[in-house]
């Protein structure tokens, strides 16, 4: 409940703010939006496996954030970084969706 | 959404999934709820952010490649605009021609309806020449003497001849009437008076000539004079009908 309700408040404030990405944050928000999104598809997993943990999660959101963030940075400078923005979002789409899975037959035993 | 009694697992399973779920969410003041919060609030701005941005992306944040193909997209529109400019003013200059064309045409049929009208009287004239005014009074000059004055001034090279108040035209006839001279039905009385346009001093010269139209009309007693004008106004004017039976010949030239 209580991250729903983040996100919701997120999103309002965001349409009421109308905030403007600055220049140097544009080619890493994408990537760090995909990968707390996995943070959080894999924390919600956590909990109905029961093996969630606060910490694990606030760790794993950040870490998960500063490290795409980071991979598209180096992709940048080695000249790869579409590529390698693509795959990080490959990965990372992967992983939600075997997360989302693993929810989905957590809630609804199929 | 499978219905838990088919699914092969107790459905209390699911249940337990449900009311774990809804646990964890259940807000409390402990720390870690609030950091997950926080951090909620922060991705769903981040993702609102990411939208406005990605709809209202620039050049910028382009990559190189992408940059690349975009310059040659805009080199290949260049060029196809360029040459559709070409194409266009190929166009334009055709048609400007075209309506060039057409003004001198049209041009050229206004002068050929002028000089058809001199030529038909059906258009007034001015222009150099004379005025041949005969004086007759014992009504002794016939016909034939203002025939042969005109034949005299077509031969001269008279371009528009006006007897009193007639037009002389090619059709025109000169008969001898009790008071004066019918030409062409209509009846003219002395002094006649001949405007003519024309070489003047040609049209002089004709009328002078010895044995000339001077000349006779003196001999049968009347009295002739040649007047040389540099403004002479032809402005009898006759009407045409139209041929009953005469049809131009259609040709394909203009």
């Amino acid at each position: 409940m209580i991250p729903a309700i983040g996100l919701a408040i997120g999103i309002v404030v965001g349409l009421l703010l109308q905030p403007a990405v600055p220049v140097w944050l544009q080619p890493y928000l994408p990537i760090a939006v995909i990968a707390a999104l996995d943070a959080v598809f894999g924390a919600v997993r956590a909990i109905l496996d029961g093996i969630f943990s606060d910490k694990v999660f606030v760790v794993s959101f950040l870490s998960n954030v500063v490290v795409a963030a980071f991979i598209v940075f180096l992709g940048d400078k080695l000249g790869v970084g579409s590529q390698l923005s693509t795959g990080v979002v490959v990965v990372l789409g992967v992983r939600i969706f075997s997360n989302v899975a693993s929810i989905r037959r957590h809630l609804f035993d199929a | 959404m499978s219905t838990p009694d088919r699914s092969p697992r107790p459905p209390r399973d699911a249940r337990h999934a449900w009311a774990r779920l809804l646990r964890a969410g259940t807000p409390s003041r402990s720390r870690s709820n609030i950091l997950v919060m926080v951090l909620a609030i922060a991705l769903g701005f981040a993702i609102i952010a990411q939208v406005r941005q990605t709809s209202v992306q620039g050049l910028e944040t382009l990559r190189e490649d992408e940059l690349v193909r975009l310059f040659a997209d805009v080199d290949q529109d260049g060029d196809r605009l360029a040459s559709e400019i070409r194409d266009l003013q190929t166009s334009l200059q055709l048609l400007e021609s075209r309506s060039t064309g057409e003004e001198e045409a049209q041009r050229a049929a206004k002068e050929r309806v002028d000089a058809l009208g001199i030529l038909a009287g059906t258009a007034p004239a001015v222009g150099s020449g004379i005025t041949l005014r005969i004086d007759d009074p014992q009504h002794t000059v016939p016909a034939t003497i203002l025939l042969d004055a005109v034949q005299e001034l077509r031969d001269a090279g008279a371009e528009a001849i006006q007897v009193n108040d007639v037009r002389v035209v090619a059709n025109t006839w000169f008969a001898d009437t009790r008071d004066g001279i019918s030409v062409s039905g209509v009846e003219v009385r002395p002094p006649y008076v001949l405007r003519v346009i024309g070489d003047s001093n040609t049209l002089a010269g004709a009328m002078q000539i010895p044995g000339g139209v001077t000349a006779t009309v003196r001999r049968v007693g009347g009295e002739a004079s040649v007047d040389i004008r540099t403004r002479v106004v032809v402005d009898a004017l006759l009407s045409v009908s139209p041929p009953r039976y005469a049809r131009p010949v259609p040709t394909t030239t203009p």
